[in-house]
């Protein structure tokens, strides 16, 4: 017998695992419409003979049909492989990996910015609901959220050029290697990308927060909890907000779409080595492989963090699984 | 007007009542205003013979004058008026890829929330995948293959952002289709063509305006992102690629900060306009989302003004 727990974790994984299967064969079929085929420029070489042609055809494995490429592709994935970059002539993998590794940091300390700072002004504004305060929170939140975010990194850059660092994720020309001086020289490179990003994302937190404690604020035990003379700070934090909890969870997991299109952009205003800088330059150099590696890595990982935030709101809100 | 006098000295209209008026509050005017007048000078960048200048090395980074209120650009041509020329683009491929977005959206929702059983269960999958899946990578991907352009970057943008809109459709489709007069119409043999037009259609349409409204202010974002990666292809001058060059060609560093804040400013006043009028909508829409509130004098108030 089944437990509703368990089938509500399967559910959500069966979802997962279809998003992930749906966007490798996506991936696939995307690269594959592309004018011409990879070696339409490697058999223009002088003297490129018909034969030449053919035979990286059978070396690069295009001369199978469609589905057996497929079946290739995927057995290659199953193993870690991505293919090989056009430009760097490295393992696609190891480039994504390292490229993730800077992006990570940085997006978390961007993200982790908003969210504190949207969820505490969503609160602010709901408990304040129909005064002054709530109307410049809110004001403000979808004002600034509607600036696109390279307008935000070029204006930061405006202001900030000569007191923090405007490109790159450290200081080429440091001497000192003590942890210390390291982690400093990376936190000054990273508080303008992740304070762009944050700028770019929290309204979003704002408004939702502020309509989910809103949305809690008009339940009958909050109204039981008013009547008995409850402070407001006890209303707030013991039963308004823990209830508002799930639809703030659910949003910050939905928003990792948007937040890693904004670290794209985010990363290559400031020229920082992660993942989006990686698909900006694979573009520019018809990096193809890389392309399509960085987008799969990227695909992937919001459909896990998705994953994450529903196994959580089960946590949350045991109810959820019925 | 007929009425009869209630033993309380009450007027109670006899009438037919009114039809719900959608009422909107000063920020939905406000909105529409500032939409009006960036429609109208898009209008004019399309239709009027606007010329920044021819390159001129004696203007680089030229600052505001009073001739030019905008200053000038690397290349020493007017900002004001490429900003007006760039309105057209900047607001009909938005506008174009928002209305892409919300016919497939509108459409698959519609399908799926009439439609019980396994097609709406597919559809749903489609949608929380496309929910989910980064919407400006994929678009970088796409365009990138499929070659730039203002064409390509409408379909673009219009296949990755119909999925709230459909979510939403879906949804409200479902409820109005178990309703009793909806049942009582089919019971009667009404068609599920008639069904869909006469009774879950006009249920929709209110719908479609607030996720209309977030929709294009979503696509204008995507669309000047995209262009900022330089894929609106060449010879295209919106705000978007206006802020593209002033990032490629060192505007901060010549703190030209007239070439960089106009045209970002205006994709903010145009968002914030939207946004402004989906909210205002959703709240004319629906009136629950005003009755909660936390302050304790507010419950006396609200009652003695409606004891008045």
């Amino acid at each position: 017998m089944m437990t509703s727990r368990s089938r509500y974790l399967l559910n959500k994984v069966g979802i997962a695992l279809f998003g992930i299967f749906a966007t490798l064969t996506l991936n696939f079929f995307l690269f594959r419409v592309l004018p011409g085929d990879a070696i339409a420029n490697m058999a223009r070489v002088p003297g490129g003979s018909v034969e030449l042609r053919e035979a990286l055809m059978r070396q690069f494995g295009l001369d199978k049909p469609l589905w057996a490429q497929y079946v290739d592709y995927l057995v290659q994935l199953a193993q870690g492989n991505l293919g090989v970059s056009y430009s760097s002539l490295r393992p696609v993998t190891e480039e994504v990996m390292r490229a993730l590794g800077n992006t990570v940091p940085m997006t978390l300390l961007g993200i982790g910015i908003a969210v504190i700072f949207g969820v505490a002004t969503g609160i602010l504004a709901a408990w304040k609901h129909g005064t002054a305060i709530d109307n410049v929170i809110t004001n403000t939140a979808t004002i600034v959220y509607s600036a696109p975010t390279q307008w935000i990194a070029i204006l930061l850059v405006l202001v900030f050029a000569g007191i923090l660092p405007v490109s790159g994720a450290s200081d080429p020309f440091a001497f000192a290697t003590d942890f210390w001086s390291v982690f400093w020289d990376r936190l000054k490179h990273m508080i303008l990308p992740s304070l762009t990003l944050a700028l770019a994302t929290f309204g979003q937190y704002t408004l939702v927060t502020r309509s989910a404690v809103l949305a809690t604020l008009g339940e009958d035990y909050v109204f039981a909890a008013k009547a008995v003379g409850f402070p407001v700070r006890r209303i707030l934090a013991g039963y308004a907000l823990p209830n508002a909890l799930i639809p703030i969870v659910t949003l910050v997991a939905l928003s990792a779409g948007t937040v890693i299109g904004g670290s794209v952009v985010v990363e290559t205003v400031f020229s920082w080595p992660g993942i989006g800088r990686a698909m900006y330059d694979a573009i520019v150099q018809r990096d193809y492989p890389l392309l399509q590696g960085a987008l799969l890595v990227v695909t992937v990982t919001v459909i896990l963090i998705n994953l994450a935030a529903d196994i959580v709101n089960m946590k949350l809100d045991p109810r959820i699984v019925e | 007007m007929s009425g009869i006098i209630e033993p309380s000295g009450i007027a109670v209209s006899l009438a037919e009542p009114e039809p719900r008026r959608l009422r909107l509050d000063a920020k939905a005017i406000a909105a529409i205003v500032i939409l009006v007048v960036f429609a109208l000078v898009a209008l004019a960048g399309r239709f009027l013979p606007l010329d920044p200048g021819a390159i001129d090395v004696t203007k680089i980074f030229a600052p505001p004058s009073a001739s030019h209120w905008l200053g000038h650009d690397d290349a020493g041509r007017d900002v004001l008026i490429q900003l007006v020329i760039g309105a057209w683009p900047s607001l009909v491929v938005g506008l174009s890829a928002a209305a892409v977005a919300v016919l497939i959206g509108g459409t698959l929702g519609v399908l799926a929330g009439y439609s019980r059983g396994w097609l709406d269960l597919v559809l749903l999958r489609l949608m929380d995948y496309f929910i989910v899946v980064p919407a400006l990578p994929f678009a970088m991907v796409i365009t990138a293959i499929w070659g730039p352009g203002l064409g390509h970057l409408i379909i673009v943008i219009g296949i990755l952002l119909w999925s709230t809109t459909a979510r939403v459709v879906r949804a409200q489709v479902k409820s109005g289709r178990e309703r009793l007069y909806v049942q009582r119409a089919q019971a009667l043999g009404a068609g599920h063509l008639h069904i869909l037009l006469r009774h879950i259609l006009p249920q929709v349409i209110p719908l479609i305006g607030t996720t209309g409204s977030l929709a294009v202010a979503l696509a204008i974002l995507t669309q000047a992102a995209l262009e900022f990666f330089g894929l609106a292809g060449t010879g295209v001058l919106s705000w978007g690629t206006m802020i593209r060059f002033a990032f490629q060609r060192d505007a901060m560093l010549n703190d030209a900060w007239w070439f960089v804040v106009p045209p970002g400013l205006c994709i903010c006043i145009v968002i914030t306009a939207c946004y402004w009028l989906a909210q205002s909508l959703e709240k004319a829409l629906n009136p629950r989302l005003s009755t909660t509130d936390l302050r304790v004098r507010s419950f006396s108030l609200r009652s003695a003004r409606e004891g008045a």
